[in-house]
C-alpha cells in the first residue's frame, strides 16, 4: 500500500464513487477523504491539502454533480480541474531580453540540483533557443562546486566564468554578465551555492548577487522529493530574495512529487523546467496540466503520444495497428515492439504515462538491453508457427526453445507472459489511437 | 563518544530550535488550552506528525497508540500526554541491541542514498570523527560518476586529515572500492569508509551497480565490521521509505545517517522508516561544520522535537 502510485489510489476512489448511482453529501466527503490522503501520502503540503479539498467538495456538493448521470465523471473532472487550476494551467516560458544579456539566476536549497540544472538549463537555450550562453561559478563554499560546474560545462560545450572562490558571489556575478558582454554571450545562468533558508548571512548574500546584477529571472532548484517543508523553504526564498519560477529535479524518480503543488500554492510563481534524467539533455519544459493529470491518474497521455510520435516509425505504427485490430500480434511484431519503445526511453517511465495502468503489476514488462538479446536469441529457437501462435507452446515446446536459445525454461515462461502483457498493452495503445481528442481517452474508471 | 558531546548536543537542539519552538507551539496550543484530552485534540497532534513528515500511515499508528495509552488512563492532564506521545515516539525508534558481525575493530562503511542528500560531506564528517577517537581511516573515492565529486571528497580528506584512495572519472567503482580495500589491509586501516555516487533508486542499472560494490566488500572483508549506511534528507518527504525500502533490496543497510536537520525540516519520516522497515538511525548531520555529525540518540531526538 505504501508503494502504490498516487494516480492508482485515486483511480481506485473514483471507481468507487462510480459505483453509486447519485451521489450524496456523504459520499463526497468520503471520496475527499480518500484525496486528501493520497494527496498527503504525495507529500503535498497539510494546508495545502485542506484547502484544495474544501474548494474541491465545495464545488462537488452541489448541483452540478447531483444532476449529472455519471457522477464519478463529474467528480473527476473537478478534482482534475482545481488540480490543473493549483498547478497553473499552461506551461510558462521564459521571455529573453530582445536586446542584451538574459539573466537567470539559480537558488536552493543544498543538493537540490543547481549545479547540474544550470548546466542542463544552459544546454537547452543553446539548443531551443539557440542562444549563446555563459555559465557563472557562484558557489565559493562547497568544495570542487567551480570544478563541477565546469566539467559540465565542457560536456554540454557551454563556457564557464570563474574567480576561484576567494571574490565575494556578487562580485563573480557583475564580473560574470561584464565577461558576458565581452565575448558576445546573450545569456547568463548564475549558479549559487545551497544555502538553507534559515541562514541569515547566506540569504543576505543572494539579496547582495541579486541587487549587483538584476537577474530578469531567478530560479528556485526544488528536489521533487522534497515533504512537507517545501513550503517553508519556497516561502522563505520567495519572500528574501524573490522568485519568478522553479525548476523541479530529480523527478525521473519515483516521487509522487507533491512538492510541486506546495510550492506553487504557496508562491503563486510557476514550475518552469522538470529535470528528467543524469544526462545533459535530460531537462523538459514543465506542463502542469499534464502534471494534474498524472496526479489524478488519467497518465501523462499527451507526453506519451508526443515521445511516441518522435519513435516510433509512422509506417511501422500503421501496419502495427492493422495487426492489432485484426489480432495478428505476433511474437515477430513483439520484437519490432521491444526495439522501438526501447527507443523511446526507459520503458517505466513510460509505463507511468499510460492511463490505467497499475505501474506495479506491469514489473515484468521491464526491459534492459542484455534482457532483449535473450528475448531474441528465444524468439529465433522459436517455428514459424510457434511466432505466429504461441499457445501452441506446450512444455516440450519450452523445453527445446530453451535449450536452443541458451536459457532456461523460465525466461521462456516469463517471455510468452511478458507477450501477452504486451499484447494487452498494445491493445491499449490501439485504443487510444482510435479515440485521440483528449477527452475522450479510454480511461478504465470513465466508462 | 567524544571530547566534546555536550557542544555538539547543544549544536543538535540549537539545530533543531526552529522547528522544535514552531511544534512546541503547536502542541501547547492543542494541549494547553484543554486540559482534557478529547478525539479532536487527538486528531490535531495527528495533524502535527503529518506535517512533520511522519507521514499518514505512520501518524495515524502513533495516535492509536497514543489514544490506548490516554483510554487506560482517564482524566489526561496536557503534560501527561506530551509524555504519552514522547514514549509513545521512543518507543517507536527503539533499537535492538545488536551483536557485532566481524571479529576484529576494523570496520569499513559503505555510503548509498540518492543525489544531493550529502554523502560526501557526511563522510568528510565521519572521518574526522573516527580520526578524532585516534582511529586510521581511509576513504575509497567511490564516486566516479559525478563531476568533480572526487575532488570534493578530496577537500574533505584533506580537511580530516585522512588519506584516500581513487581512480579517475566514469572508473568503475566496484574496482576502486577493490583497491581501498588492499590499501586498507596493507596500511593497517581501522575505518574505511566508501563514498558511492548519488542515484535514484528506481534506476535498475546503477543499483545493479551498487550491489557489485557490495559483493565486493563482503567477499574482501568477511572478516571485518560491515556497516552499510543510507544517507537521508532530513527535507525528504515521504519517498524517503521507497528509498530506504529499494536500497534495502540492493545492499545490507544496517543504518541511517539523516542529514540537513538544521533547518526547518523535521526528519520524521524515519519514525515511519523504523516501524515498517526496522532500520535505526545511527548520526544526524546539524550543520556544514566537519564537527556537525552527532551518534543518534533517540530519545534526545524526541525530546529536542517535542520540548
Amino acid at each position: 500500500m505504501a508503494f502504490e502510485g498516487l494516480s492508482e489510489k485515486l483511480q481506485q476512489t473514483f471507481k468507487k464513487l462510480r459505483g453509486k448511482g447519485k451521489l450524496t453529501e456523504k459520499d463526497v466527503k468520503e471520496g475527499m477523504r480518500e484525496v486528501k490522503l493520497a494527496l498527503l501520502e504525495a507529500d503535498v503540503n497539510f494546508l495545502v491539502v485542506k484547502d484544495f479539498v474544501n474548494r474541491v467538495t465545495e464545488r462537488a456538493i452541489g448541483s452540478e454533480v447531483m444532476e449529472s448521470l455519471t457522477p464519478g465523471q463529474q467528480v473527476v473532472k473537478i478534482v482534475n480541474e482545481q488540480l490543473t487550476e493549483l498547478m497553473g494551467g499552461s506551461p510558462s516560458r521564459i521571455s529573453f531580453s530582445s536586446k542584451g544579456i538574459t539573466k537567470v539566476m539559480l537558488v536552493g536549497l543544498q543538493g537540490a540540483g543547481k549545479t547540474t540544472a544550470a548546466a542542463k538549463l544552459a544546454s537547452y537555450f543553446k539548443r531551443h533557443n539557440n542562444k549563446s550562453p555563459l555559465m557563472i561559478a557562484c558557489d565559493v563554499y562547497r568544495p570542487a562546486a567551480i570544478k563541477q560546474l565546469q566539467i559540465v560545462g565542457e560536456k554540454a560545450g557551454i563556457p564557464v566564468f570563474t574567480m576561484g572562490d576567494r571574490i565575494r558571489p556578487a562580485d563573480i556575478a557583475k564580473a560574470g554578465v561584464s565577461e558576458a558582454e565581452k565575448n558576445g554571450n546573450n545569456v547568463v545562468i548564475i549558479d549559487t551555492a545551497g544555502r538553507l533558508h534559515v541562514d541569515e548571512e547566506l540569504m543576505s548574500e543572494l539579496e547582495e548577487i541579486k541587487n549587483s546584477v538584476h537577474p530578469d529571472l531567478t530560479l528556485l532548484v526544488v528536489d521533487a522529493m522534497t515533504g512537507q517543508d517545501a513550503v517553508n523553504v519556497a516561502d522563505t526564498f520567495n519572500k528574501r530574495v524573490g522568485i519568478d519560477g522553479v525548476v523541479l529535479t530529480k523527478l525521473d524518480g519515483d516521487t509522487r512529487g507533491g512538492a510541486a503543488l506546495s510550492v506553487k500554492a504557496v508562491t503563486g510563481k510557476p514550475v518552469m523546467y522538470a529535470g528528467i534524467g543524469e544526462k545533459i539533455e535530460d531537462l523538459e519544459v514543465f506542463y502542469p496540466d499534464r502534471m494534474a493529470s498524472r496526479i489524478l491518474g488519467m497518465g501523462d497521455v499527451i507526453t506519451l503520444i508526443e515521445k511516441a510520435q518522435q519513435s516510433i516509425d509512422q509506417k511501422k505504427a500503421l501496419e502495427m495497428e492493422k495487426k492489432l485490430r485484426s489480432q495478428q500480434f505476433t511474437l515477430e511484431d513483439f520484437m519490432e515492439q521491444l526495439k522501438q519503445v526501447k527507443n523511446m526511453g526507459p520503458i517505466d517511465q513510460l509505463m507511468g504515462m499510460i492511463p490505467g495502468l497499475n505501474t506495479a503489476k506491469m514489473g515484468a514488462l521491464k526491459v534492459d538491453e542484455k534482457e532483449l538479446a535473450h528475448v531474441e536469441a528465444i524468439i529465433n529457437s522459436m517455428t514459424p508457427e510457434e511466432r505466429r501462435d504461441p499457445s501452441i507452446i506446450n512444455g516440450s515446446r519450452r523445453r527445446r526453445i530453451a535449450a536452443g536459445s541458451g536459457t532456461r525454461i523460465q525466461d521462456v515462461n516469463r517471455l510468452l507472459k511478458q507477450f501477452e502483457q504486451t499484447r494487452k498493452l498494445m491493445k491499449q495503445f490501439a485504443d487510444m489511437g482510435k479515440r485521440p481528442n483528449k477527452g475522450k481517452l479510454g480511461f478504465p474508471f470513465m466508462k | 563518544m567524544t571530547e566534546n558531546q555536550t557542544g555538539i548536543f547543544s549544536r543538535l537542539k540549537e539545530g533543531l530550535a526552529k522547528s522544535r519552538n514552531h511544534l512546541k507551539e503547536k502542541i501547547d496550543g492543542v494541549l494547553g488550552l484543554k486540559g482534557r484530552i478529547d478525539e479532536e485534540s487527538l486528531e490535531e497532534l495527528e495533524e502535527i506528525l503529518i506535517t512533520a513528515d511522519v507521514g499518514v500511515r505512520t501518524s495515524m499508528e502513533v495516535i492509536s497508540r497514543l489514544r490506548q495509552k490516554v483510554r487506560a488512563e482517564k482524566e489526561y492532564q496536557s503534560q501527561d500526554i506530551k509524555t504519552a506521545l514522547k514514549s509513545v515516539l521512543k518507543e517507536m525508534l527503539k533499537e535492538e541491541a545488536e551483536g557485532k558481525q566481524g571479529e576484529t575493530d576494523k570496520k569499513v562503511i559503505l555510503v548509498v542514498g540518492v543525489n544531493g542528500v550529502g554523502k560526501t560531506t557526511t563522510i568528510g564528517k565521519l572521518a574526522n570523527l573516527y580520526k578524532a577517537q585516534g582511529k586510521r581511516v581511509l576513504l575509497a573515492a567511490g564516486d566516479t560518476f559525478r563531476a568533480a565529486a572526487i575532488d570534493q571528497l578530496e577537500v574533505w580528506s584533506k580537511r580530516a586529515g585522512v588519506e584516500m584512495t581513487k581512480h579517475s572519472e566514469g572508473s568503475d567503482p566496484a574496482a576502486v572500492v577493490f583497491d581501498a580495500i588492499n590499501a586498507a589491509k596493507a596500511r593497517n586501516v581501522d575505518v574505511l569508509i566508501c563514498d558511492t555516487a548519488g542515484r535514484l533508486h528506481n534506476k535498475k542499472n546503477l543499483m545493479e551497480e551498487l550491489r557489485k560494490v557490495q559483493r565486493v566488500i563482503n567477499r574482501e572483508m568477511e572478516n571485518f565490521d560491515r556497516e552499510t549506511y543510507i544517507v537521508l534528507d532530513a527535507t525528504t518527504g515521504q519517498n524517503a521509505l521507497n528509498q530506504a525500502d529499494i536500497f534495502k533490496e540492493v545492499v545490507d543497510i544496517t543504518g541511517i545517517i539523516l542529514t540537513k536537520l538544521d533547518g526547518t525540516a523535521k526528519g520524521g519520516m524515519v519514525f515511519a522508516i523504523k516501524d515498517q522497515l526496522g532500520i535505526p538511525v545511527k548520526f544526524i548531520g546539524v550543520g556544514e561544520k566537519i564537527d556537525d555529525l552527532q551518534p543518534f540518540d533517540s530519545d534526545q531526538f524526541v525530546d529536542a522535537i517535542i520540548d
